[in-house]
Parts: C-alpha cells; sequence; structure tokens
C-alpha cells in the first residue's frame, strides 16, 4: 500500500561511513507530573517520565558545537579543515536568517573552504543533513561532511506535547569507508504532502492535528521508509541487532517498531524518550548515538526517523571493529542522561523564556 | 398517499477517513445501496449533511453527488437539520414517493469531521444549538449535553457510574459490526475511570466525531418485491420539533419534540411502544440516550436510565437499542447518522444483523435527534410478507 519504488535506494559510488559521532543533551529536567501540576491540576497521565530542558546560555549553536567536538574526538585526528559541510537540521535555529551552520563551522575549525546551511523537515531535519552528507562524500567531492540533528523543541504550554518537547541531538561526521566505525549499507526515503504538525513564519509555538499525527503521519511514513530499505537490501528485522526509530513519545516507536517485526530488546536501547523527551530534530539521531556506544562489531542497525509534514528517512549501518576503541574517546550518550539536575516549572519557564523580564 | 418501501440500504465503515473525500464517500454508500436494490437511476436524490459548509468548505452537495454518482440531471438537494439531517432527508425522500412525485427516490447521510482541527469541529458542532442564545454564551454542544445530565442526576438522584450500562451495551454490540468505530466492549470500571470531558460526560458518555456514510433507496412498497426480495415497509413517518434553546422549554428534562415525532410516527403505523422489536435511538450522550428512551415512551419520566440499569436494552432484552452500536460506538458522522440507525434497523429486520440479530424482529424505530431536541425524526419500518 506504501507504492514503494526499491530501485530508489540511495547507495554512493564509493562507500561511505561514520567516522565519530557525538550527543549531547543539556542537564536539567523537567518531570512530566509538573506539567500535568500546571496544567491539568495533577490529574493527567504523562507520556514519558522527564525530559531535558536546555539552560539559559544554551541554544542550537551551542548544543550542536558541543555534539560536533564529540564526533571529531571519535575522528581519529581527522583533520576538520577537510571537512566540506557543516549542515545542521533544527526547528529552533536560533535565527530566522543567518546559519547556525557557519557559527558551528567556525567553533571546529572548518571554515573558510567549506559549505555551511541548515537544514529544515521537522524532526527528520537532521537524517536530511545526513542524506546530504552520504552523497557529498560518495560522490568523492568531498573528503568529510558534518551532518547534525539538534533542537530545542517548542510546544504550547498547555498543550499534549509540553510534556515531551525537549533538548539535544546528535552529530555524525561522514567519510570514507576506511575511516569508518560503521559503514552505510543504504538510505530509503518516504515523504508526501501530509501536514500533521506544523509552525508558521513569526509563530511561538508549533499546531498540529491531534490523532491525525498517528496513523496517516507517523506510522504510513516511517513504516513505508522502513520497508523500503529492508526490501531493496533483502534484509529482515532479524538481521538488525538495533533499531531506532524518531521518538516523539513512548507509544509510536514501540507500536511501529512492533508492527515491522522488530522485538523491544532491539529497541530499547536507542529508545531515550522517557528519559529525555523528544528532541525533535534530534530524536532518532540521538537515539542512535546511544546505540553506537553499545553495538558490537560486525552487528547491524536500523535507523529510522520522521518530520512532519511529513517524511522518514531510513538508514542500514554496518558497525566496525574501530569502534570499540573510538568511541571510549568523547562522553557516552549515558553519561549526558546521568549528569542530571531537577527543576520545577516555574525554573523551566523562566530558562526557556516563557516568563521574561 | 401510498405506501413506501425501503428496497436497498448501503454503508461505510464508520471512522476517521482522512484519505476518502466527502464526495467519494456518500458514493461508496449510495453505490452499495443501489446495487442492493437492483437499480441504476432514480427521480431524486435527498443528501442529509450537517457540517460540509463549515468543516469541507463545500455546499451544493444534491448536485454534487448526484453528478459524481452517474445521476446527473435528477432533482437533488442536501436537507440540513443539525444531527437530525440523516432521518430529515430521509422524511423528505418518503414525501416525494408517498406524494407520488417520484418512483425510486435515494437518500444518502453523508459526514466528514475528522480533517478539522478539534476546536474548529466543536465550533461548528456549536452551530446545532442556538446562536445567539447558547453558542455565544460559550455552551459547547457538549457542554448543553453536560448540563441536562446533571440536572437529570440532580433531579432523579442518579450518580455519573448509574449511566455506565448505555457505553456497555452500545460496546458490546459494535464488537460484532463490521462498520462500527470501536469495535471493542468496555467494562464499569473502564467507564468509572474515563477521562472526563465536561463535568459529569466523560468521554465514555459520548459519541465520537468521525466520517461515514450511509443510503436508502426509496420505492412505492406495491411495487418493491420487484426489486428487493426482502422489503422493508415505512410504515410510519413523522417530525416533531422544540425550541433549539433549553431555556425555552417548559422543562428541559423533556424532549417535546420527540415525543411529538414518536407520537405521530406510533399513530401513523398504529402501534404501541409495546410492538417494538428493535429501537435504533440517538445515544450520542448518554444522557441523550436516557431522554429519548422516556421521550419515545417506553419508560416513564425519570426512569429512562431505570430501563438500562434493570438490563432491558440487551439484544435479547425487552427494549434493545443500538443494536449495531449506536451512536457510542458505531460512530456518529453527524448529518449521516439518521441513516445509518434506519440501515441497522432494516438489517435487523431483514435477519442479517449475524450475531446482533435481535430474534424475529418484525418492527423497527428508528429515532434522529437534532440538536439537544428541536428537530426530531422518527420512522416505523416493518418487515413485508413476501
Amino acid at each position: 500500500m506504501t507504492n514503494n519504488d526499491t530501485t530508489m535506494i540511495l547507495k554512493p559510488d564509493h562507500e561511505v561511513g561514520i567516522i565519530g559521532y557525538g550527543a549531547y543533551v543539556p542537564r536539567f529536567r523537567l518531570p512530566a507530573t509538573e506539567v500535568a501540576r500546571v496544567w491539568a491540576g495533577g490529574q493527567a497521565g504523562t507520556p514519558i517520565r522527564e525530559k531535558s530542558v536546555p539552560g539559559p546560555d544554551e541554544d542550537v549553536v551551542t548544543m550542536a558545537i558541543e555534539a560536533a567536538r564529540n564526533a571529531l574526538a571519535r575522528a581519529d585526528g581527522a583533520n576538520p579543515a577537510l571537512i566540506r559541510a557543516v549542515w545542521v537540521g533544527s526547528e529552533s535555529h536560533p535565527y530566522a536568517v543567518k546559519p547556525t551552520s557557519t557559527i558551528v563551522a567556525e567553533a571546529i575549525g572548518a571554515t573558510p573552504n567549506t559549505q555551511a546551511g541548515d537544514f529544515e523537515f521537522a524532526c527528520k531535519a537532521g537524517t536530511e543533513a545526513l542524506q546530504a552528507a552520504l552523497g557529498f562524500v560518495g560522490s568523492g567531492m568531498a573528503r568529510y561532511a558534518l551532518a547534525i540533528g539538534m533542537d530545542t523543541a517548542q510546544a504550547r504550554p498547555g498543550d499534549a506535547l509540553e510534556y515531551t518537547a525537549s533538548a539535544g541531538g546528535g552529530a555524525y561526521l561522514v567519510g570514507p569507508a576506511e575511516e569508518a566505525l560503521a559503514v552505510f549499507e543504504g538510505s530509503f526515503s518516504f515523504a508526501t504532502d501530509t501536514p500533521d504538525f506544523w509552525r508558521r513564519a513569526y509563530q511561538h509555538y508549533p499546531s498540529h492535528g491531534g490523532r491525525f499525527t498517528g496513523q496517516p503521519a507517523y506510522f504510513k511514513h516511517a513504516t513505508a521508509a522502513a520497508q523500503g530499505l529492508m526490501q531493496a537490501l533483502g534484509t529482515g528485522p532479524a538481521d538488525y541487532a538495533y533499531a531506532i526509530f524518531h521518538q516523539p513519545n513512548a507509544k509510536f516507536p514501540r507500536t511501529v517498531a512492533r508492527q515491522l517485526g522488530f522485538t523491544p530488546q532491539q529497541i530499547t536501547p536507542g529508545l531515550l524518550v522517557n528519559e529525555i523527551g523528544n528532541t525533535y530534530a534530534g530524536s532518532s539521531l540521538i537515539g542512535m548515538t546511544a546505540v553506537l556506544d553499545v553495538v558490537k562489531p560486525g552487528e547491524r542497525v536500523l535507523l529510522v526517523s520522521y518530520g512532519s509534514g511529513a517524511g522518514s528517512d531510513a538508514f542500514s549501518l554496518r558497525a566496525r571493529d574501530a569502534i570499540l576503541d573510538r568511541r571510549e574517546r568523547a562522553p557516552k550518550t549515558r553519561d549526558y542522561i546521568a549528569r542530571r539536575v531537577e527543576i520545577d516549572y516555574a525554573t523551566y519557564a523562566r530558562f526557556t523564556r516563557k516568563l521574561r523580564q | 398517499m401510498r405506501d413506501v418501501a425501503i428496497i436497498g440500504v448501503g454503508q461505510t465503515e464508520v471512522g476517521e477517513h482522512w484519505d476518502v473525500s466527502l464526495r467519494h464517500l456518500a458514493l461508496h454508500a449510495l453505490q452499495s445501496a443501489m446495487t442492493d436494490a437492483s437499480v441504476t437511476q432514480a427521480d431524486m436524490l435527498y443528501v442529509g449533511n450537517m457540517l460540509s459548509g463549515e468543516l469541507d468548505g463545500q455546499e451544493h452537495l444534491g448536485a454534487l453527488i448526484a453528478d459524481f454518482a452517474g445521476l446527473r440531471g435528477i432533482e437533488a438537494f442536501k436537507i440540513e437539520a443539525a444531527c437530525g439531517s440523516g432521518a430529515a432527508a430521509l422524511r423528505m425522500g418518503y414525501v416525494a414517493v408517498a406524494g407520488e412525485l417520484a418512483n425510486v427516490a435515494i437518500v444518502v447521510g453523508v459526514e466528514k469531521m475528522t480533517d478539522t482541527l478539534g476546536p474548529d469541529t466543536t465550533a461548528a458542532l456549536a452551530m446545532a444549538a442556538d446562536g445567539d442564545y447558547e453558542a455565544a454564551q460559550g455552551a459547547s454542544f457538549v457542554a448543553i449535553n453536560a448540563l441536562l445530565m446533571r440536572r437529570y442526576m440532580h433531579e432523579y438522584g442518579y450518580s455519573r457510574a448509574d449511566f455506565a450500562p448505555f457505553a456497555i451495551n452500545a460496546h458490546r454490540n459494535a464488537v460484532n459490526n463490521p462498520h462500527a468505530m470501536f469495535r471493542f466492549p468496555v467494562t464499569a470500571e473502564r467507564f468509572a475511570k474515563a477521562k472526563v470531558i465536561c463535568d459529569p460526560i466523560s468521554l465514555l458518555d459520548s459519541s465520537p466525531i468521525c466520517d461515514g456514510a450511509a443510503a436508502v433507496v426509496l420505492a412505492p412498497a406495491e411495487a418493491a418485491h420487484a426489486f428487493s426480495a426482502a422489503p422493508i415497509r415505512i410504515a410510519g413517518s413523522a417530525v416533531g420539533t422544540d425550541t433549539l434553546a433549553l431555556h425555552d422549554r417548559r422543562d428541559p428534562l423533556v424532549l417535546d419534540g420527540a415525543i411529538l415525532s414518536a407520537r405521530r410516527a406510533y399513530q401513523q403505523a398504529g402501534i404501541e411502544p409495546e410492538d417494538v422489536d428493535v429501537f435504533e435511538f440517538h445515544d450520542a450522550f448518554s444522557i441523550m440516550a436516557a431522554l429519548s428512551l422516556e421521550a419515545a415512551g417506553f419508560a416513564e419520566k425519570g426512569k429512562g436510565l431505570r430501563l438500562a440499569l434493570d438490563g432491558e436494552i440487551g439484544i435479547k432484552d425487552r427494549v434493545p437499542v443500538a443494536t449495531m452500536g449506536g451512536l457510542k460506538a458505531r460512530g456518529h458522522p453527524v448529518g449521516a447518522t439518521g441513516v445509518y440507525q434506519v440501515v441497522e434497523a432494516v438489517q435487523q429486520l431483514r435477519g442479517l444483523a449475524g450475531a446482533n440479530q435481535v430474534p424475529d424482529a418484525r418492527i423497527g424505530l428508528a429515532q434522529n435527534i437534532g440538536g439537544s431536541g428541536a428537530t426530531v425524526t422518527t420512522h416505523v419500518l416493518e418487515r413485508m410478507n413476501a
């Protein structure tokens, strides 16, 4: 029913892989019960336990730089000057006009002869950047390209999304397979014009279509992308040690994984939403940093993003021996999750500028 | 006036039809009813619908759907009476055939409510109430029903939990209806824990927002057997009206429009409530279920709920209601609901209701309530002997 054309799999001429990856999550946590206390008299059920909140001096730029530096630390001495592209996907770029990416590129030493640009595709802007990086390196035009998905997600106070909208993401330095700690086997996309969630220019908070965000949006696209990729590669759920799905709440990724035939054991290591919330453009990518922290060489990983509007990108990767040593060179995703300072709703309101002086 | 019979019925699944347009929904139901009736043409088409202008940006449904269904040129109109639009459209089809203005009339009820955001849908539904004196004061449709339920509980000493049997019965019956939206049972425990959406109304007191279409084909009863092996005679067809606003009524807990409508339909059919084997009632909210049982003569004032509590509303009981799930669990695509009720009553009278078959059902009653009771259409349906 998905009309997939599996010849549309993305596979570059030259083998391409991840040569460094990095996560970042701010230290502050808002328990979902705090949102329920303020907005629902403590009565509402909560979709997750708690979410991460950016500190008052953090934004997508600072957080992307943190993750990018972690990715470089794992890249075995790759020369930043050879990074031919710095692409940041986000729904919360600090500037409407002026790239996040140039600031990140400057901070990591990738300037001046580099591409720099910001991607927008709701929660899959980061994987869109990752696919562009695969193409850039896989064509031979670039030695390295850096793709980042990072967000300080917005949600209208009192909206269902406020329980989950959080901050964090991941950075991926893409390069030739010889230098890689995990190699891409292919990528596959499925996108349609499906308006399930959106934010107009000059609006602070997004709107969403309620139940419409489920079956015709998230499930249709994530399922089609995952199935299309596996069909094109001739793989099945049993061929993967881990699978990561975009995680707007705890229920959607569990359901789509079960429907596709994955077990809870395959998705649990990459399912972080209960502890850090929905990091929007960072969501599936930080799920994958957590998996790369534990995957064994030779094991396969499936990554499936979802962005409203709507589309999904699926990736198949296989880990290499180099991952064992190099993943120790930067903080793990779990280290960031464990670095935790709980705040109340009032502090959250101040940090996220819902209260202004 | 001549006798009129239903010679064909059709329906779509009720649900969230995000990928099907309003006209396609109507077409599916209409074609399936025409196939059932073995007709390829008709003289008139009446479309029951409440919200197409507000929610779909489309009025002028009569000609639109006639053309789309390959019936270009025939007489066709949209009929609107809020949530009572479906049965009101059937009433017009009945009038046309009974009055010898048409030999074959098609009635389709269609509604598409899930393409808009919740607040917009809620605002549109409030148009069923008195715009100046209810809706403009902030009363949503569920709020108006909450007022009624609170008053009913206060006057007669019921608790919220007492309303559970309506939802339990509706959901139990929907399990066996392939066209129903909620095909799962609910328990009293689940009812007690259901989220309150407008105190004292909870989610399980309420019918869902949904899409759907249902259709019937009408012909003179004398010719009905030429079309259908199991035609169903419309023995009574009547409308009663009341004030739109609750505060203008002599007693808010008495649905005068429904009483008038039922009384006229019984009189025309020459029957009493005791003769009814199946009652498809308008359980948009559980309070409406209680009030309509009273208005249709099955219980005294304040005793409608008693009927449910005493276990008299199941398939095998004295007054089987919502036999295919009712508005609560089959779903309530507002302008289509009145036609769904009649389609389901026809299934019962034809003996085609499967696991939900009411034994030897001969007389069916369908009552469709517009607004909080301002336009009420009642039909008495009767099995015809070959």
